[in-house]
């Protein structure tokens, strides 16, 4: 074994980790998140300074900071065009993207549409709890319609956001489930949508034991998928649209051309650009 | 409160100025429905006037229809440098009269002027016939037919390149350099150029300067350029290669120059799906390290305002080019205003210090975009670039303008730094900015108010701390010279920016040569205000006129909110669509120094 592949093998999940203690709530599912994401990336042996996490606003977007990565924590909503920007000019970082189902379907959503037909090569990853949690208890695009709040009283009536239909529909090549109550799952998950070229998706069903405190029944009701991932997009868009919505693991994989470019090599010097101007 | 001097609407001058005009010059307007060709014919002049060495501008103008409605090329020939439109045109050249009446307001003709329409295609209208102007019916239509495989706009380009005392020669040269279609076409429109060319014989020219121009200046001393143009040049020189944009009227050209630029200079540009994803992925790219630009139009500029508190927050250079046209909302897309400038220095909220440029003219779009890019990798902050329709529509021929060093510079973090602080309370303001890939350096760059470190803060200690370095590294910055140019002297000032400067700097030729001293401020760094710099440049002045094309005198507004003006201080503005007209502004300057 070399040098570099020694110092690779030593790498853990506490070495991802910051000092910053998680202003989470207690059961809060995304410290799960957190764990399985530090693990992927210790079991990918990536080198902490050369993954971005990025990020938008909500509980789940509180993440960044609380990596030993690079990270940006940006506005609501916008998290896949700063990441966008980020890696379509530094192709050379690992970019991770964290969310949630107010700040990626809501807010963002349109950003979500354009980054799954875009496919440049990030890992997304949606913590969805069907609650927005940090303004304390709002309808989200994945809340069940009959959900009762005090902005919703009686629930919306709006049927719900499919994020992983969405997805399908909009060209991402890859689409999987996980459940934060299956750390190690997660992780493994986390790892091949990284690896994987292109935009990968990555639904963690996260609960919120705070607004949401029957959510503590999904590991319960989670199963992974009866079958290996497809890479045929109509049997995907069936079972996509047939599943009950707690089917664990990769469900759809397929290789698409990126967008984005790789290193690019100038061929030209500024200065060089006036002679379209000169008379 | 209504305050009679202050809150007056400046209304255009309708007619020509008496005064003398130092600047001798000659302009045709060349119109017709959409498809005629007229924006064609209006280029090749210029492009010929480039090749015979002259100096020149030409405006567009058209309906809001994509195709079919009606157009019109506005341009004005001289043996000096121009920066504006004159009061009036000497050429009217209607290929057809349909929706031409429609220009009126931007076509305006003095009894001198020469009317050319075809009488097949029905009578001059009246509103341009009781300008007095003569009328020359000529039968292009039947004139085109009598050359088969010619169009009439060759023969408008030959009629108006003789009026204009082009050399045939170069207006042949022009034609060939732009030609994409077949030999026996070109050798048709050859004759049917020729033949307009032969048909000004006997017409009688205008005020065209008689003296003989060189045919062709060595090349590289004059550009033929549009200021959208030059600011997509200054910004690739000034070291962008990240641009994330979205469509929008008059900013799209600056884009579809850049995108074939940056992908020669090892850049790229990313097609966004909307402005807020724009902004936000120029500042992730920037975040990365890479110098990164959007462009963009009021409306995006609104829906931008999130994004560049967030760069303001996070500290994180972006530069966003406005290229400013008729608003609120909508607005009037493909005419310019210069009515964004409250929302560029003031539009965010929160407590948030921002660069805000403007360039004086075309040529100055390259430097001023340049010197944006700049100062936003300098202060870490973003930096507005307040173009408008007018400067980044129209194209000019320039004199190649000098190009200011100053590539992007940021502070960055040294790697394995234990004590790293990303937003570290610095003498300067500014703080090393580690970039993605430094080892023993990884942050997390935060829009919510942070310690120096980064970490999410609402303590009143660190908030205070923060504002006040973000504050700080604006005003401690030694902006230099380009805050603006200072022209002239005397007891009287004119201050103006971005596409007034053109207009007002030839109205302030007219008065001097009428006897009438006053100098020019054309300032460039809106904000933060030099207000050191400006009390400087104003010394000694006991009135000063404050001119721009906006409703609302914004800048008057503006500079009466954050500088010590001396004297008295007086407004003269008024809104688009009608770009500003030198005439108008002596008229408003001999109203205002005789008050």
């Amino acid at each position: 074994m070399n040098d570099v592949a020694a110092a690779l093998a030593a790498r853990t999940a506490q070495d991802y980790k910051s000092s910053y203690k998680p202003i989470w709530c207690p059961g809060c599912g995304d410290y799960s998140v957190l764990s399985a994401t530090t693990k992927a990336l210790a079991k990918l042996g990536l080198s902490p300074e050369e993954v971005v996490v990025v990020s938008g606003i909500g509980c789940s977007s509180r993440i960044p900071a609380y990596t030993r990565c690079y990270g940006f924590h940006g506005v609501h909503g916008r998290s896949l065009a700063a990441a966008t920007g980020l890696k379509v000019a530094r192709p050379d970082l690992t970019v991770l993207v964290a969310s949630g189902d107010g700040d990626g379907y809501s807010i963002g959503g349109n950003h979500f549409l354009h980054a799954c037909r875009r496919n440049v090569d990030l890992t997304y990853v949606v913590m969805d709890n069907h609650v927005y949690g940090m303004t304390k208890g709002q309808p989200s695009p994945t809340t069940e319609p009959d959900w009762d709040s005090r902005l919703a009283p009686g629930g919306t009536g709006l049927r719900v956001f499919h994020p992983l239909v969405i997805a399908l529909a909009a060209g991402a090549g890859f689409i999987a489930r996980g459940f934060s109550g299956d750390p190690n799952g997660c992780a493994e998950l986390l790892a091949q949508a990284i690896d994987h070229r292109g935009f990968s998706f990555v639904e963690i069903l996260s609960p919120c034991v705070t607004f949401r405190p029957e959510q503590r029944e999904w590991k319960e009701r989670v199963r992974p998928a009866p079958v290996a991932a497809t890479s045929d997009p109509a049997r995907a868009a069936r079972r996509l649209m047939t599943d009950d919505g707690f089917n664990l693991g990769v469900l759809y994989v397929a290789d698409r051309p990126t967008a984005q470019a790789g290193a690019r090599a100038a061929t030209a010097a500024p200065d060089d650009l006036v002679r379209e101007f000169e008379r | 409160m209504r305050v009679a001097v202050d809150e007056r609407e400046a209304r255009p001058a309708a007619s020509a100025t008496a005064s003398p005009a130092p600047i001798r010059s000659w302009s045709v307007a060349i119109a017709g429905s959409g498809g005629a060709g007229v924006m064609t014919a209006g280029t090749l002049l210029l492009e010929a006037a480039a090749r015979a060495g002259r100096y020149g501008l030409m405006v567009r103008s058209s309906g809001p229809q994509i195709r079919g409605g009606e157009a019109a090329a506005l341009v004005r020939l001289a043996s000096v440098p121009v920066e504006s439109l004159d009061d009036t045109f000497d050429l009217l050249v209607a290929i057809d009269w349909r929706n031409v009446g429609r220009f009126a307001d931007e076509i305006v003709l003095a009894p001198s002027s020469i009317v050319v329409g075809d009488a097949d295609e029905g009578e001059v209208p009246d509103i341009f016939a009781a300008s007095g102007a003569r009328s020359v019916p000529l039968p292009l239509k039947r004139m085109a037919r009598e050359m088969p495989g010619s169009w009439i706009n060759m023969l408008a380009l030959g009629l108006a390149g003789a009026l204009g005392r082009l050399p045939l020669a170069a207006l042949e040269s022009a034609v060939r350099a732009s030609w994409h279609r077949g030999d026996d076409a070109l050798a048709a429109n050859l004759a049917a150029l020729s033949g307009g060319y032969a048909a000004a014989a006997g017409l009688g020219g205008a005020s065209q300067p008689s003296e003989a121009t060189p045919l062709a200046p060595a090349r590289g001393r004059r550009w033929l350029v549009s200021g959208n143009e030059a600011a997509g040049f200054g910004a690739v020189r000034g070291g962008v290669r990240f641009v994330a944009a979205y469509p929008i009227t008059p900013a799209t050209e600056l884009l579809e120059w850049m995108a074939p630029a940056l992908a020669k200079v090892g850049g790229a540009l990313v097609q966004a799906e909307d402005e807020l994803a724009s902004i936000n992925m120029i500042v992730g790219a920037s975040y990365g390290g890479v110098p990164s630009l959007t462009a963009t139009a009021g409306p995006g500029l609104s829906l931008m305002a999130e994004g560049i508190g967030l760069a303001v927050a996070a500290e994180v250079p972006v530069v966003v080019v406005d290229v400013m046209r008729g608003g609120p909302s909508t607005g009037i897309p493909a005419k310019s205003e210069q009515s964004d400038l409250s929302f560029a220095v003031g539009g965010l909220h929160g407590d948030a210090p921002r660069i805000v440029v403007a360039p004086t003219s075309i040529a100055d779009c390259a430097a001023t975009t340049q010197w944006a890019v700049h100062l936003a990798e300098a202060l870490q902050t973003p930096a507005i670039v307040l173009s408008d329709q007018f400067l980044g529509q129209a194209r000019a021929i320039i004199d190649a303008p000098p190009l200011p060093d100053g590539v992007a510079r940021r502070v960055t973090a040294p790697a394995n730094d234990p004590d790293y602080r990303r937003y570290r309370d610095t003498p300067s303001g500014v703080s090393p900015m580690a970039i993605p890939g430094t080892p023993g350096t990884v942050y997390t760059a935060d829009g919510l108010e942070h310690t120096e470190s980064g970490i999410p803060s609402s303590q009143g200690r660190d908030h205070r701390m923060q504002l006040d370095k973000r504050s700080r590294k604006l005003a401690s910055y030694d902006y230099g010279p380009r805050w603006a140019s200072v022209e002239g002297s005397g007891a009287y000032a004119v201050i103006a920016f971005g596409s007034a400067v053109g207009p007002v700097r030839e109205a302030l030729m007219r008065v001097r040569a009428a006897g009438l001293d006053a100098r020019l401020v054309a300032l460039r760094l809106i904000a933060p205000i030099d207000a050191a710099a400006l009390a400087h440049a104003l010394d000694g002045v006991s009135r000063i006129l404050v001119v721009e094309q906006n409703y609302g005198a914004q800048l008057y507004r503006y500079l009466r909110a954050y500088a010590d003006l001396p004297g008295r201080t007086e407004s003269f503005h008024r809104p688009g669509p009608l770009p500003l007209r030198p005439g108008e502004i002596v008229q408003a300057i001999r109203e205002w120094s005789a008050r």
